[in-house]
């Protein structure tokens, strides 16, 4: 273990040491000074940040090609440490108002944090395994973090049974894998296939073993069916991290490993993905019309965004397309991220301390009363729908062009036609806000607030001002694996 | 570089944030703002007018900077006029002002908001008639969307959240299709710039035909062309008075004007193939609204089927491809604009003093209300195509386009859409005579106020409008001319590959 490894990977190291000082230093904090841990907690984030910074274009791998620094991963990683602010803004007031606020909820999300952070830059089969352990198992406890409440006790079980379940197949598929190329390093996976004429159907199994397992943590259609439940047993707080975090988390390994490491055989992976892309679309947009309440509508909307992600797969099975269909993907799950997290806010600022108001008829009347509430909240429907001058459709632009780039175009086509049917939903919640009577009391909270106003802001301006996060997104490039 | 467009898109931008400032229960001061803001970008339109030279035939004043690149291509801010939309951009400044003196007494809730949202409406809709960069287009296009979902849903009448919806719905599903053509020619030809798509040229015939339908989707639906109108008479209905203005004075030539725009110079040989095609539609929306329009109780439905008829006009003059043709067809959408619009603020006064727009309760109210009588009976028939108003000029010029059309290739058509013209008639005149002539025979419409100065003020530009038009068109001709030459121009030479 050497000083550049360590150097390398620091900003993981930030956070999970960070993290692990916490623990024990929330210990020492008196019970009515909640506020001194998510503070340093922030703290932490902010000079994982710092550091993330100083050595934004490192291209670089460490600990003999466990892990991979590179445009992809710093990209990634600064994008869940900025959505871990966001979150920790977000929970404080919400936790003190349903009586769950304790130390160790911060601390949990940021070792979720790093799990999400190591995967973005791992290079190994096993890292990948480590991360998504790390990644899930605070999860976990956070969605049952309302204990004794038993719809989060629930979500919490259910959450952990079929995690442990797609972490089965995810093994699984890694000693397949293994047993077939006598390595889990990823550049070593790529060349004992190009030394093979014809690959073993066991690596193929393997790798959609693989498939499997990430496609649970990233809810894509037909590994979606914990997503509703968990979302809506889950505290809210959560939730919304889980949504954008555990998500980008997911995607972060699938785009690496089948992007990079199993390009020969995109022949087979293009179509399968492809089927996954519009089956998640597809349900996930049918399934969110029904919904009346406002967590299981943003569940179901969270894996037809699943769904879209899922496109710039199939698209990079092209090898020409590649490159810019990662970008597309990247990119997407930014403006996702920002978008997503931004309507949960609202979500929680409407929640009352009991637990209700998250009824989509619960928002009646707020485009009256509370406008600039009611203002974020339709830019935030608009761009997850899709509608222009929004991020959102940025988003969808750019991942549409590399579906039809590819000579995808039925699947642009239905990418387009569920974007469609979502508007249906997305819209009933702004009728509901400004056409329907009534009187919400959402919570007027400075830090939600001013979380939810960025995030309205970067929506809007990203929108109409793409330019730097292209640019950004266009640097992203992925190490080449090979030396 | 010339801002001079930037100044018509976005001058009533300058109107929204002052009402932003302004308390929300000062009503009047919120209405006087967005009026001067309107009438303040009416202003800059006729300083872009007065600069504009008739004699050259393309994009003039033209503002082209790099917005920001995408997979490599090019994607900018590309703003210009030419003869072909040079009317349209005036059409909306100067019905803009018009449709907020219009709602003055008949918007009394949430001034503010519907203020903001009319002149961000404005700002979409002239961005969508100069945008020269398809993906500005699109971005423009399908910004209009959100205000007039909005004015529907929160201003209109009994059903306004349906109509508000299936208004959104059906208009995106057609613009995404568009989307996929935007995409495909960005991806081909690596631009998104019209005029280098033009240049550019060399489209496969049958792959031309596929971007062409799905371009015609989105426009079809906006016009809306028979059978994709099924959104109009709802979203007309249920809107507030300024929202039907604008929607059928200006948003359904959004739908025009994108086959003249887009479809015809960017996929020539399609258009030329398809050209009957479009024609015979056209022809049905003509004689089909007309029939509906007929038997409509509701004067408000009335208008707007008839809408439907009167842009089957447009369409069938632009696709005559040559020039009588075209040059009636963006003639016709002016005049539509004018007189529909003017039928609409219409029934608005009619519909504000009796809260009822059913014919059976009104009758001999030109004795009651001689000036509102007079103003109706010069707008009926102006939209039915009087000679000497505006009307006439504009349907006359589309008739003898598609009759000698090569294109369309039969005068039949032609024939079909002259019936169109006397149904016209047959419908407006019954509907005038419903309403104000025969006895007074309903107490509560003895007591009916003729109008007032604010309501005449309203009213007398578009009439204005109505008598040039129809009296001496020709300004009016000699703008878009050479632009038009031009287009047919690049058509000739590929009809003659064609045939």
């Amino acid at each position: 273990m050497d000083l550049q490894s360590l150097l390398a990977i620091l900003p993981v190291l930030i956070v999970a040491g960070w993290a692990s000082l916490l623990l024990l230093i929330d210990l020492f904090i008196p019970k009515q000074r909640g506020w001194i841990t998510p503070l340093l907690a922030a703290l932490g984030l902010v000079a994982a940040i710092i550091a993330l910074l100083s050595k934004f274009d490192l291209e670089t791998s460490a600990f003999a090609g466990m892990i991979i620094i590179d445009g992809f991963a710093s990209l990634l990683q600064l994008l869940f440490l900025v959505l871990g602010l966001m979150a920790i803004a977000m929970a404080y007031d919400y936790l003190r108002r349903r009586k769950i606020a304790r130390g160790e909820y911060y601390t949990l999300l940021m070792f979720s944090l790093s799990g999400m952070m190591l995967m973005a830059s791992a290079g190994d089969l096993i890292v990948v395994f480590v991360s998504l352990e790390l990644l899930s198992i605070p999860l976990y406890v956070l969605a049952g973090f309302a204990r004794p409440k038993t719809d989060s006790e629930e979500a919490a079980m259910k959450y952990f049974l079929l995690g442990a379940f797609a972490s089965g197949f995810m093994v699984y598929g890694i000693a397949l894998i293994f047993g077939v190329t006598g390595t889990t390093q990823l550049y070593g996976i790529i060349e004992s296939i190009r030394a093979v004429s014809t690959i073993p159907s066991l690596a193929l199994l393997g790798g959609g073993m693989i498939m499997i397992g990430l496609g649970f943590k990233v809810a894509a259609v037909p590994f979606h069916m914990w997503t509703p439940d968990v979302y809506q047993g889950a505290p809210t707080s959560v939730t919304a991290f889980m949504s954008v975090g555990a998500k980008a988390g997911g995607f972060a390994a699938l785009l690496r490993i089948f992007i990079t490491a199993f390009p020969e055989v995109a022949a087979i992976w293009g179509p399968l993905t492809m089927w996954i892309a519009a089956l998640t679309m597809a349900w996930g947009n049918v399934a969110a019309i029904a919904q009346k309440n406002i967590k299981r509508m943003l569940a179901y909307s969270s894996i037809a965004h699943a769904g879209y992600i899922f496109m710039a797969l199939p698209a990079a099975a092209v090898p020409a397309v590649a490159p810019e269909a990662l970008r597309g993907a990247l990119f997407y799950l930014i403006a996702y991220g920002i978008t997503n997290l931004g309507a949960w806010g609202i979500v929680l600022a409407l929640e009352k301390s009991e637990g209700t108001g998250l009824e989509i008829e619960d928002y009646a009347g707020l485009g009256m009363k509370y406008p600039a509430l009611a203002l974020a909240m339709t830019v935030f429907m608009l761009s997850l729908t899709g509608v222009p001058p929004t991020v959102g459709f940025m988003g969808k632009f750019y991942l549409f062009r590399a579906a039809i780039d590819a000579d995808l175009f039925w699947l642009a086509i239905v990418g387009v036609i569920t974007s469609l049917i979502s508007a249906y939903y997305y819209l009933r919640v702004i009728v509901v806000m400004y056409m329907q009577e009534g009187s919400p009391a959402p919570r007027s909270e400075l830090l939600l607030n001013a979380t939810v106003i960025l995030s309205a802001l970067a929506t809007i301006i990203f929108g109409l001002l793409p330019g730097p996060l292209l640019q950004l997104a266009s640097q992203a490039n992925i190490l080449s694996l090979l030396p | 570089m010339d801002t001079m467009l930037t100044w018509v898109t976005f001058t009533p931008l300058l109107g929204v944030l002052v009402i932003l400032l302004l308390p929300k229960d000062r009503h009047n001061l919120i209405r006087w703002v967005a009026l001067l803001g309107s009438i303040v970008t009416f202003g800059v339109s006729l300083f872009m007018l007065s600069r504009f030279e008739s004699s050259f035939p393309n994009l003039q004043m033209v503002e082209r900077r790099s917005w920001f690149q995408i997979a490599g291509v090019e994607i900018e801010y590309f703003i210009g006029v030419d003869g072909l939309s040079l009317l349209l951009v005036l059409l909306t400044t100067f019905l803009t002002p018009i449709s907020i003196l219009s709602t003055w007494s008949a918007i009394e809730e949430r001034v503010k908001e519907f203020m903001i949202f009319f002149l961000l409406l404005e700002v979409g809709m002239v961005g969508v008639f100069l945008a020269q960069d398809l993906f500005l287009f699109y971005i423009f296009w399908e910004f209009t969307l959100v205000p007039m979902y909005f004015l529907i849903g929160i201003w209109g009448g009994p059903r306004r959240v349906y109509a508000a919806i299936k208004f959104f719905l059906y208009t995106m599903a057609g613009s995404i299709l568009m989307l996929l053509a935007i995409l495909w020619l960005g991806i081909r030809f690596e631009s998104f710039a019209v005029p280098d798509l033009i240049q550019q040229a060399g489209i496969p015939a049958d792959i031309q035909t596929w971007l062409f339908l799905a371009f015609a989707a989105a426009f079809a639906i906006k016009v809306p062309m028979w059978p994709l109108h099924s959104w109009l008479p709802d979203a007309h209905v249920e809107a507030p008075t300024a929202g039907s203005v604008i929607l059928a004075g200006v948003l359904l030539k959004m739908g025009t004007y994108g086959f003249l725009r887009f479809n015809i110079p960017l996929f020539p040989d399609a258009a030329v193939r398809l050209a009957p095609w479009m024609a015979l539609f056209a022809v049905i929306g003509i004689l089909y609204g007309a029939a509906v329009s007929y038997a409509q109780r509701d004067v408000k439905k009335l208008v707007a089927y008839s809408s439907v008829s009167h842009l089957g006009f447009v369409i069938l003059g632009l696709f005559a491809l040559n020039p009588q043709g075209i040059q009636g067809g963006i003639l016709q959408m002016v005049n539509h604009g004018l007189s529909t619009g003017a039928l609409f603020i219409i029934v608005g006064m009619i519909y504000e003093r009796r809260h009822t727009r059913e014919m059976d309760a009104f009758g001999g109210l030109w004795k009651i209300m001689p000036v509102y009588g007079a103003l109706t009976l010069i707008v009926t028939l102006s939209s039915m195509g009087l000679p000497g108003l505006n009307g006439f000029v504009g349907e006359f010029t589309i008739l003898l386009g598609s009759f000698g059309s090569d294109a369309i290739g039969s005068p039949i058509y032609a024939g079909l859409a002259a019936a169109g013209v006397i149904l016209a008639a047959i419908y407006m005149l019954f509907m005038f005579q419903k309403l104000f002539l025969g006895p007074v025979d309903k107490e509560e419409n003895k007591v009916l106020k003729d109008l007032n100065w604010r309501e005449i003020i309203t009213l007398v530009p578009l009439v204005f409008f109505i008598f040039w038009i129809g009296l001496y068109p020709k300004p009016f001709f000699d703008l878009m001319g050479p632009a038009v030459d031009n287009l047919v121009a690049t058509l000739g030479t590929v009809s003659m590959v064609v045939r």
